[in-house]
Parts: C-alpha cells; structure tokens; sequence
C-alpha cells in the first residue's frame, strides 16, 4: 500500500495528454494543494471534463502523470481512488434504490465501518434535506435531489479531494444553495474540492484559485486578483475576465495555426 | 394534406418509424442494406420451402372433415391471436407511456386523440407483419397450388390484428382505472406475459391430461374434439373458414374485427391525451421500500456488489415478467414430471434440457443487466478496486439468481431421477456459465431501460447464446438418457463459445 504524503499537493498534474478524433488535452501541468477550492472554467469542449475523469480513473491518458496527494494515480489507481470522490454533472445513481441503500452501496465499496457510515449518512440526509425521503426509490426523484444523493454518495467515505463536473447544473437556488454550503464546510474541514462550472459567479465567490482551460491547454491560473492583474481589468468580474482570456488563447490559437 | 389530420400525423408516424427501423438495422453503415436485403429475401424464401412442403405433405383438404380443418385452423389462428394480444399490450400501453414527442404533440392545438389513433393502427400494423413473417406464406404457397382465393387470408390476418388491438387497448383503459397509471405498466407486462405462453401451454398441460404427450396437435386433431363441437355450417367457424380463404368469412370477420376496433377506439379516444398525461412522473415517485433495514450490513466489497445486483434485479419488473414467462414455460415439463411421478423416464427426458436450455436463456438475460445495464458505471469505476472484483460479483449475482430460479425444479428432479438431476445440475451450470460469459466478452455500456432492445447490440452474441443454450440442452438430454452423442453435442456447446471468443471485440 502506498502512503499518502501530508505535504503533497492534493493534485498534481504533468504533461496530461488525451486525444479522440482530434487533441483534446495537450500537455497539461496543473497544481493543486491541499485544502483549496479549485474552480477549473473553460468554454464548450475545453477539456476539462476530460481532464478531470482522467483524475478520477475513468478515462486513461495517453501519457503524462497523475498524482493525487503523492500517490501516483496510473500505476497505483486502487490507493489514489480511495481518498478521491467524483461527481457528474448527470447523477449516476440507482433508480430502484433508495437513498439510504444508496449510501450503504457506496460505503460499502470504500469499505467504511458500516456503524461509522450509518451515522455519517444519517447526517449527510439530514444536511442536504434528504431524510424524509431517505427510504423513497430514487427513480420518482427531481434532478435537485438526485444530484444530492449522489453528493451524499460522494461524502459518505469522507474523501480528501472530492471532484466535481457542473454539480450545480438544472438545481433549483435551494438546492444549489445546500450544495455550496456542504462543499464550503468540507474545505474548511481541510478536503480539497476542484469543480468545474459554467456558472462564473459561483466560480467568483467559492473559489480560492481558478484555472482556466482552453482547447486542453491551462491558459491563465491563479486567484481572482491574479487573473485581474493578468487581463489588466482591474474591477472588473470573473466573467469579463474569462471571455477575455478566451478570447486572446483563440487569437494566439489561430495565429500559431497560421 | 391538411395538417393535423389523421393523413398528416400518420405520414409523421412512419418517418419517424422507418428512420428509427433503418437506422437500428443499417446501424450507420448503409452498404448494410444490401446485407439486410438478402436475410430478408433468404428468410422469405427459406420460409416458402418450408410451407411448401409441409402443405404438399400433409395437407389434403379435400380428404378431411372439415370440422377437423376448421379446429385446427381455430387452434392454430387462437395462439396467433395469444401472441398478437400480447405484443398488442405491451406495445399499446408503451404509446401511453412514452414520452418522447408526446409532451410537444399533447401542448399543441392538433387533436391529441389523433395520434394515439395512428399510433394505435399502427400497433395492428406491426403485429400482423410480425405473424405475416410465418403464416404468408402458407397462404402464397396454397394460393399457388390451389385458388388465389387464399390470398383473401391476409384480410383475415389484418381483421385478427385489429381485434387483438382492440382486446389489447379495453385492457390497457381498464388497467389504468383500476390499478392507477403508477401499477398499469407493470401489470400489462405480467399480463402480456401470461396471454403470450397462455394459450399454447394450456393447449399443452390439456395433451399431458388427455394424451399424455406434451403435443398440441393431439388436442386439435382428437377425434373427442372433433365430434363435441358444433357443426361446419356453425358461425364459430367463420374465423377458421376466412384464415381459409372463404370470401364471405372474410367479409364477415373483417367487418368484426376492425368493427371492434373502430368501436374500441371512438369509445375511449376523448380519454387518450388524459390517460398519457396521467402517466408523467408516476414511475417510481413515492415508492417507499417496504421493507427498510435497521442497520447499514457490513461485508466485502465484493458482498456489497452482489447484494445491490441481486436487489435491483429483484426490482426489475421489466425482468420479472420475462422471468416469469420463462417459468411458465417451464411449468409444462414441471406438471408432467409431476403427473409421471415414480412411473416414467420420458417426463424426466423432457424435463431435463428445457431447464437447461432456460437456464442459460436466463443468464444471458440477467448478465446483460448487471453488465451492460449498470446504472452508475462512474460510482463503480471510481471505487477503489480492481475492475475484476467487481465483474466478479456481478458473475456470482447472475448465477445466484439463476440458481434460485432453478433450484426447486432440480431439488424436485432429484426426488425422482437422482442422474437425471446431477446431469441437469451441471449442464445448467454450464449453461448458465457460458452464456455469462458471452456478455462478459461483448459487453457495452447501455441503459438498464433498453433491456428488451439487448440483441440488436450484438446478433452474433445473441444467436451464439441461443445455440449455446441448445447444444447444453442436447447435451444434458443425451446425457440422461446414457446416449454417447452427448460428448458431440458437448463439443458443439463448446465450439460455439470458442468461435464467440475468437470474434469477441478485443477492448471487451
């Protein structure tokens, strides 16, 4: 068993390559410590999805290295998705399952005492409104709520880097709302988050640095002040920000192509 | 054509069909249709042999009691009937159910009652092309050697369609006011299950009573039948004397049935658009587990694998009923085993390769849901272990369940033919084993919800497990009755999975 290393950075990411029918990641290095909120934005088919189930294990790259909290994540994947939990933005959950048995599922499969899980599961449903439905079939559930479960499902194995692709899409304000704040409790408790939104003011308030990507590439990085002084609009918000830095990696996109 | 009108809605309807139908077969690649062309025209043909010479063999109308033709017509045209009623329900209700462009169609001004009428003419269509596939060409073939007259059957067919149409939508309307739209879907599958294998098994359990023998044709050709039912003048005998060719029958039939199905729908058409709306979002809201269990249950990963597949298969209803159509079938060779209890080995003989041809039937059926039909692949593939911990558990699920399926027809062999049931016990395993198996090497991620479309995914995969499953039935039936050719048949189970190996796609 490989042992996580304290002082690692919760990711950290060298040389990422992915292509389908064309390039879709092109050697991304990418750093992010433990205990931060990460907000990875890019517009439509930037690679941050791509980037982000390669982190998870769902997806292979085909070179560079992966290494979550010093464990290196392609050749010890077991070890690495034991402190890892991904979300997407469409739930995968069971349709015939309730949410408690949903829960049960899951600590089952990171192997948590089940006294330990049960406890933390009753909490999770109590914080993110889902009790009174914790013995329902998830099947009649609104895309809120399924996104919730499947929330509660990622937490339940109390993961030190939790993963999230559009979480907050199609989810009423209340729900988004409980979201954010379960996710805002986890870092403060020292769990590192990376999430991706299309969302740019969630991205503004929640996050303590923010990368942004662009046809696979990490064109800018930093916290919001850094991509201020970077884009030299100072005052001027995320979104404004982001379309800016779009727009000049396209420029300089096409320019190399020419 | 004005649109809106049922002209207008029928020419959207077949679009949409032949661009589903087209695409499902050619599968993007168009040089297909050549391919597809030739299975029909081969099929076609090949069936046309057949009737040909099952009719210049044992057909001499003229030379037979015409109460005894027109029974066996009856007999035959009945399980026809069982069939289309059957797809006609599942089919009828799947149009209140679906809602893909209904919710668009249901807010426009166009009368939504249009549609469904289409829809439901639609579903007649479909089942008698689906019975025409077998019985036209009986009808070519006797047009041919006798009168052309014959081909009037296809009128009989089309009016035969209309009726098992029109019993299908009474049932489905029925169902939705006394179950509620939440149990109708479930209930229609069970129903059309049971209607699907009814006829014919009671003809069978009827021929064990009677005949001893699990043949239908002895109910239809007994002469007991023959002389108890009224005489050829009769107007029961209008069906069996228009699938015959007999033009007033046939005007007289189709008056009948499209006249019940003409009346089936004006009586219900002004409910159809409530009836759909009635089914949004009733799948599963609020079904609260009745059983809750008191504490989260510790085990292995594994454990915990084969516990979520065996309870979400235990919730399939779609699964139930084919399952429980599968267990109906094997209720025939059950009752005669019963009814030869201690008296005879042939009851065992019959027995033997139907619960092993099921058994991998079965299996096949419940790998393809634990494997391709895996709700949340992300969750388990995000978990730390390996991927073959979990293929594993959803192996050992399978065969959990098959064997539940299973055990008591085995335990009960076992009572009678201790050889008999150590033979049944094996081969099914291996059946079982390599139909699994089969899954496991052309597995592809889909929706547990496209259950019923599983074999267009691989028709090579599927036939190989229906040959697998026969060869393993050959086997055990040989094997029991101490016959060598059972080591050949042995070989052939086993040349087939080795040939599905070979051709296996290599990322599997």
């Amino acid at each position: 068993m490989t042992v996580q290393q304290p002082d690692a950075p919760a990711l950290s990411i060298a040389g990422l390559h992915k292509s389908f029918d064309k390039p879709a990641v092109c050697g991304l290095d990418l750093s992010v410590a433990g205990g931060e909120f990460y907000a990875l934005l890019g517009p439509n088919g930037a690679g941050k999805t791509t980037t982000l189930r390669m982190v998870a294990g769902l997806l292979p790259p085909d070179s560079g290295s992966i290494s979550i909290y010093g464990i290196d994540a392609l050749f010890n994947a077991v070890e690495a998705k034991r402190v890892v939990a991904w979300v997407s933005d469409e739930p995968m959950i069971y349709d015939k399952l309730s949410p408690y048995e949903y829960l049960e599922f899951v600590a089952g499969l990171w192997s948590v005492d089940p006294r330990i899980a049960e406890a933390r599961s009753a909490e999770l449903l109590e914080l993110l409104g889902l009790a009174p439905h914790a013995h329902e079939r998830c099947g009649g559930f609104s895309k809120g709520m399924r996104q919730k479960v499947a929330l509660a499902g990622a937490l339940v194995h109390e993961p030190r880097l939790i993963i999230l692709d559009e979480p907050l899409t199609g989810l009423d304000a209340g729900s988004a709302r409980q979201v954010k704040s379960v996710l805002q409790e986890r870092v403060a408790g020292g769990v590192t988050v990376i999430m991706t939104t299309h969302i740019l003011e969630v991205a503004e308030r929640m996050a303590r640095r923010i990368g942004v990507i662009d046809r696979g590439r990490l064109i800018a990085e930093g916290t919001l002040e850094e991509l201020r002084t970077r884009s030299g609009r100072d005052g001027s918000n995320l979104e404004e920000i982001f379309l800016d830095l779009v727009a000049e990696g396209g420029q300089e996109a096409g320019e190399a192509a020419a | 054509m004005s649109s809106a009108s049922l002209a207008w809605f029928a020419r959207h309807e077949i679009g949409l069909f032949w661009r589903d139908w087209t695409a499902l077969v050619l599968r993007g690649k168009p040089r297909r249709k050549i391919f597809v062309g030739l299975a029909l025209a081969g099929f076609l043909i090949g069936m046309h042999v057949v009737a040909w010479f099952t009719v210049t063999d044992t057909v001499n109308l003229a030379e037979t009691d015409p109460r005894a033709v027109f029974i066996f017509v009856s007999g035959c045209a009945l399980v026809s009937l069982s069939l289309m009623v059957s797809q006609s329900l599942e089919m009828v209700t799947r149009a209140f159910y679906a809602r893909a462009d209904l919710d668009l169609i249901l807010t426009s001004p166009a009368p939504s009652a249009r549609i469904f009428i289409v829809r439901f003419c639609a579903v007649a269509l479909m089942s008698v092309v689906m019975s025409a596939a077998l019985v036209a060409p009986f009808f070519n073939v006797m047009a041919v050697l006798e009168s052309p007259v014959w081909l009037l059957g296809y009128f009989a067919l089309l009016s035969m369609s209309a009726i098992a149409t029109a019993i299908a939508l009474i049932v489905a309307v029925v169902l939705f006011r006394t179950v509620g739209p939440r149990r109708t879907r479930f209930i229609a599958q069970i129903i059309a299950a049971v209607i699907g294998a009814g006829f014919a098994i009671a003809m069978q359990l009827v021929a064990i009573v009677y005949f001893g023998n699990l043949s239908r044709l002895s109910v239809l050709t007994s002469p007991e039948l023959t002389v108890s039912l009224p005489g050829p003048a009769s107007p029961i005998w209008i069906p069996a004397r228009a699938m015959l060719g007999d033009a007033l029958a046939v005007l007289a039939f189709c008056v009948a049935g499209f006249g019940i199905l003409g009346l089936s729908i004006w009586a219900y058409s002004s409910r159809f658009a409530a009836l759909a709306l009635s089914t949004v979002g009733v799948s599963e809201h609020n079904t609260v587990n009745a059983r809750r269990p008191a504490r989260f249950r510790a085990g292995t990963v594994r454990r915990t694998l084969r516990r979520k597949e065996l309870v979400l298969l235990a919730r399939d209803p779609w699964l139930l009923s084919q399952t429980l159509m599968q267990m109906l079938y094997l209720l025939v060779p059950a009752f005669l085993l019963w009814r030869n209890y201690g008296s005879d080995i042939g009851a065992v003989i019959v027995v033997v390769p139907v619960v092993v041809m099921a058994s991998g039937q079965l299996a096949g059926g419940l790998a393809w849901l634990t494997l391709c039909g895996e709700d949340a692949p992300d969750l388990v593939e995000t978990a730390p272990m390996s991927s073959n911990v979990a293929l594993q558990a959803k192996i050992e699920a399978v065969l959990i369940a098959v064997g539940l399926a299973v055990a008591p027809i085995v335990l009960f062999l076992g009572l009678v033919d201790l050889h008999a049931a150590l033979i049944t016990a094996i081969c099914l395993v291996l059946s079982a084993s390599a139909a699994t198996a089969m899954q496991v090497w052309f597995r592809a991620q889909a929706k547990r919800s496209h259950f019923r479309h599983r074999h267009a995914s691989s028709k090579i995969a599927t036939l190989a497990e229906a040959f697998s499953s026969i060869s393993w039935a050959g086997t055990a039936a040989l094997a029991a009755l101490g016959n060598g050719l059972a080591a050949v048949s042995a070989l052939m189970a086993v040349g087939v999975l080795v040939f599905v190996w070979t051709i296996r796609p290599r990322e599997a």
